[in-house]
């Protein structure tokens, strides 16, 4: 069973780039070796963190999205557990929300081609995306 | 009780809030009137605008937790989740909203308590 996870984590912020490389490459042949893809690896640079964690005020925020079972999901997220310069990581599952967001997208598309439809009707269809 | 300790947050918030969108400020100033004790009796003081779900307005459909701007004008100075009704934001989205929330201060996107640093 193929879902897609976001995986977003924190590495300390004096953290070297190489070695930021080194770890991205590492989680990447870990996917692939489970039977995943990598999808995207979005490095979202140097942020100030809400709240200090392990007494550091900002980190490196990286967004890691794959394509794979449960278990590569949890294979990957005991790897960021025990690598040191991780302070945090958020694992998430979005293909059910892309689903979602795919099926008003195309609801709205269909609309749009048709805009014979008076008022009415579409203010009627407008809530139906939202309670569903 | 816990009306009038969170009243002053929800007014404390609102130029935070009213950088984004433009529906919210002429809102904000009969509010305070909350729920309870408003006068209805003596014919209306004030005009009570009628608060619409901001997600619904303007078409909104993704509530990500990687979405700082949005979520922070839920969320109000202390780092408390504002409630629907203060806010207007309808019952699906705000189910969505709170554990999008949820999840970006567990990556450190948002604060648990306070606006930190």
């Amino acid at each position: 069973m193929n879902r897609t996870y976001e995986l977003m984590f924190i590495v300390r912020p004096d953290m070297a780039e190489e070695d930021l490389d080194k770890l991205i490459s590492t989680l990447e042949t870990v996917v692939s070796t489970s039977g995943g893809t990598v999808k995207s690896v979005e490095r979202m640079g140097k942020r100030r963190l809400a709240y200090t964690v392990r007494r550091f005020h900002d980190g490196v925020y990286v967004l890691l999205t794959v394509e794979g079972s449960g278990g590569l999901v949890h294979e990957l997220e005991r790897r960021l557990r025990v690598t040191e310069p991780v302070i945090k990581f958020l694992s998430v599952r979005i293909d059910e929300e892309q689903k979602r967001l795919a099926k008003i997208k195309a609801i709205r598309d269909a609309r749009k081609k048709a805009p014979a439809t008076p008022a009415p009707a579409a203010e009627g269809g407008e809530t139906a995306p939202a309670t569903a | 009780m816990a009306d009038e300790t969170r009243t002053p947050t929800a007014t404390a918030e609102a130029p935070a809030a009213s950088e984004g969108h433009t529906q919210r400020p002429p809102s904000r100033g009969p509010r305070p009137g909350g729920g309870p004790g408003g006068p209805r009796e003596g014919g209306r003081k004030y005009f009570r605008r009628k608060k619409v779900c901001k997600f619904c307005v303007e078409k909104i459909e993704s509530i990500n937790y990687k979405d700082v701007r949005l979520l922070a004008q839920f969320v109000a100075e202390s780092g408390k989740i504002v409630p629907r009704r203060l806010t207007g934001v309808c019952t699906p989205h705000q189910r969505r909203l709170s554990c999008a929330i949820k999840q970006a201060r567990n990556i450190a996107l948002l604060p648990f308590a306070g606006r930190a640093m």
